[in-house]
């Protein structure tokens, strides 16, 4: 081992009555791999300061040795608690660069799984969250639903978490035989569990006592923190890309955008409680309006040729050959493309100087900006309001830390 | 398309009054997004311009982060800026010498910058002037390879596995801890 070994751990200052305490890295509590080194007064958090990175994996860096349709699986591992959002957003922001219109199939279908993952985090953040305030029935009920959606993944893309399910100009493949039928039976019995999740929580006196006027942070205060999504509204900031900057016709879409008034924990709960109805409603008018017809569009920039023009003309089968080995090449330029992400404003930020590789892809990541608010909200709370808060936020460490 | 290029020529303008030769550059890329180029020595007063402007009030900061286009005048500080009340979005590219990698913080404006700064001066090496906590964030604080997302950095990294693994087992405990966290402690 090396010569600086000389490990003594640091001894707390008894005379100042002041702790410094570490709170993970590996303590489930902090939803990941997070480490809150606190400083306490007793149980008064005087300062806490959080330390990410345990599962950097940079993966902004091995986008720019990857080609464009490379990246896709990257993105879900990001989030693997939506990773079909994390699929769309990006393959959205190359299209938009290339100045791609896909087709109205595959708008809706990706308007369903976008809509699917909101509900799919937010479950896991309910139940989460219900567990760190001593709530464990509401758990069990939002993983059995979660996981009716791993099923609808897994029947759509083959995997549970690590979808990859998109491509630039389209999906990886159409939606199989009986997938909306499965989605919409999710869609009419969800409302159930989530009314009897609503009963359980929403009135419940040590659920009130344990979010009411935790961690609130004013509307002005949010702004200046960096906030999005629905941490963002609800202090009471009504900010949702699907409203402000629409992107696939969600502005035709009849929903509703919940907004908080005190940005207290209580109300960040309310705010993703509504908001999963309302992402019901979405997939309800969406399933309604999938169209017919192709789901990849049909563009010789992206698109492969026929089988049967590769083997019988030339020049389909040198496109199809460059396609394959070279990969699609995007325009030079650059371009911000964001969506309404579970977690709050959810940008891709691309530059390309007309390769087949990017020169910079940078992820806006929501989490990120989000919890470099905890320390302004957490402090002079006690502990047990740390974990509160720190869940309130609905983090996700594998896009933190990228 | 045409409302947004007329909308950038304006800011420009106005800009180009208010801050004399600022602007660099103004475009408009994919169709409708606004690009604005500015002197990097400007950056902290036109970004607070643009957010306390009435008429502008760009007052969400989404993103700072960092282009590395491996030729000459390779980096670049790019911010993304929303504004919630007019509904409009704004790139701010600021070029930066690459003898002088250095940038006004604009923690002062905003208090999300802080960790997005210390982001890029982690993975770019940009340092930034005025902030309050520039440290690294995302790699370990012993980490010594440089700054990995500019594009002379290998994938692999600088060092040898051997080498890598030596200095992550080499780490002590005040690695973890910043100095005046560790006030009172016994050596």
């Amino acid at each position: 081992m090396s010569s600086k070994q000389s490990n003594q751990l640091p001894r707390p200052d008894v005379d100042s009555g002041k702790m410094l305490v570490n709170i993970g890295p590996q303590h489930p509590a902090t939803h990941g791999v997070l480490r809150l080194l606190c400083e306490l007064d007793g149980e008064t958090v005087l300062s806490v300061d959080p330390d990410i990175g345990y599962l950097h994996s940079s993966f902004e860096k091995l986008g720019e040795y990857r080609t464009w349709n490379q990246i896709i699986p990257l993105t879900d591992r990001m989030d693997y608690l939506a990773p079909l959002m994390y699929n769309c957003v990006y393959v959205m922001a190359v299209e938009k660069l290339m100045d791609l219109e896909v087709t109205e199939r595959c708008k809706i279908v990706r308007v369903l799984c976008m809509e699917m993952e909101r509900i799919f985090s937010h479950l896991l953040w309910l139940g989460t969250t219900a567990i760190d305030v001593g709530a464990f029935t509401p758990f069990l009920y939002a993983f059995q639903e979660r996981e009716k959606i791993y099923s609808l993944h897994e029947a759509f893309t083959g995997a549970r978490i690590t979808t990859s399910a998109t491509r630039v100009g389209g999906m990886m493949a159409d939606l199989p035989e009986g997938w909306t039928d499965q989605l919409n039976d999710f869609v009419r019995t969800f409302p159930d569990t989530l009314n009897e999740i609503d009963t359980l929580l929403t009135r419940n006196g040590i659920h009130l006592g344990r979010t009411l006027d935790i961690g609130a942070i004013s509307g002005s205060d949010a702004i200046n923190a960096g906030f999005t999504g629905p941490n963002l509204r609800a202090s009471g900031i009504d900010y949702d890309l699907r409203k402000d900057r629409p992107y696939y016709d969600y502005e035709s879409y009849d929903f509703e955008v919940p907004i908080g008034t005190n940005g207290d924990c209580y109300d960040r709960y309310l705010v993703r409680m509504e908001e999963m109805r309302q992402s019901l409603k979405i997939l309800e008018q969406a399933l309604e309006r999938l169209p017919e017809g192709p789901i990849n569009v049909d563009d010789p920039r992206v698109s492969l040729p026929s089988k049967s023009d590769c083997m019988n003309d030339m020049e389909s089968m040198i496109h199809h050959f460059k396609i394959v080995t070279e990969g699609i090449r995007v325009p030079p330029g650059d371009c911000y493309f964001a969506i309404e992400g579970s977690k709050g404003e959810l940008g891709m930020y691309i530059v390309s100087d007309g390769g087949e590789k990017p020169i910079r892809w940078r992820i806006r990541p929501p989490s990120f900006v989000n919890l470099s608010v905890l320390p302004q909200l957490a402090e002079g709370h006690q502990v047990s309001d740390l974990i509160m808060i720190n869940a309130s936020l609905d983090i996700v460490l594998g896009e933190i830390d990228r | 398309m045409e409302a947004e290029a007329d909308e950038m020529d304006g800011l420009a303008s106005v800009l180009e009054r208010h801050f004399e030769l600022a602007v660099l550059g103004a475009e408009i890329q994919c169709g409708d997004q606004q690009v604005l180029s500015i002197k990097s020595e400007m950056n902290l007063g036109v970004l607070d311009w643009l957010k306390n402007s009435e008429e502008y009030a760009y007052d969400l900061l989404l993103d700072v982060t960092a282009v590395d286009y491996g030729r000459e005048n390779k980096f670049q500080v790019v911010y993304q800026l929303w504004s919630i009340q007019k509904k409009r979005l704004l790139r701010i590219k600021c070029p930066l010498a690459e003898e002088k990698l250095e940038i006004d913080s604009v923690t002062s404006l905003w208090g999300s910058a802080n960790w997005l700064e210390r982001e890029v001066f982690d993975l770019f090496g940009v340092q930034f002037v005025g902030h309050p906590d520039l440290r690294r964030i995302l790699m370990p604080k012993n980490y010594s390879e440089g700054h990995p997302l500019r594009k002379d950095f290998p994938l692999r990294g600088r060092y040898s596995r051997e080498k890598q693994t030596e200095i992550a087992l080499d780490q002590s405990y005040e690695d973890y801890y910043r100095p005046e966290q560790l006030r009172g402690v016994d050596d």
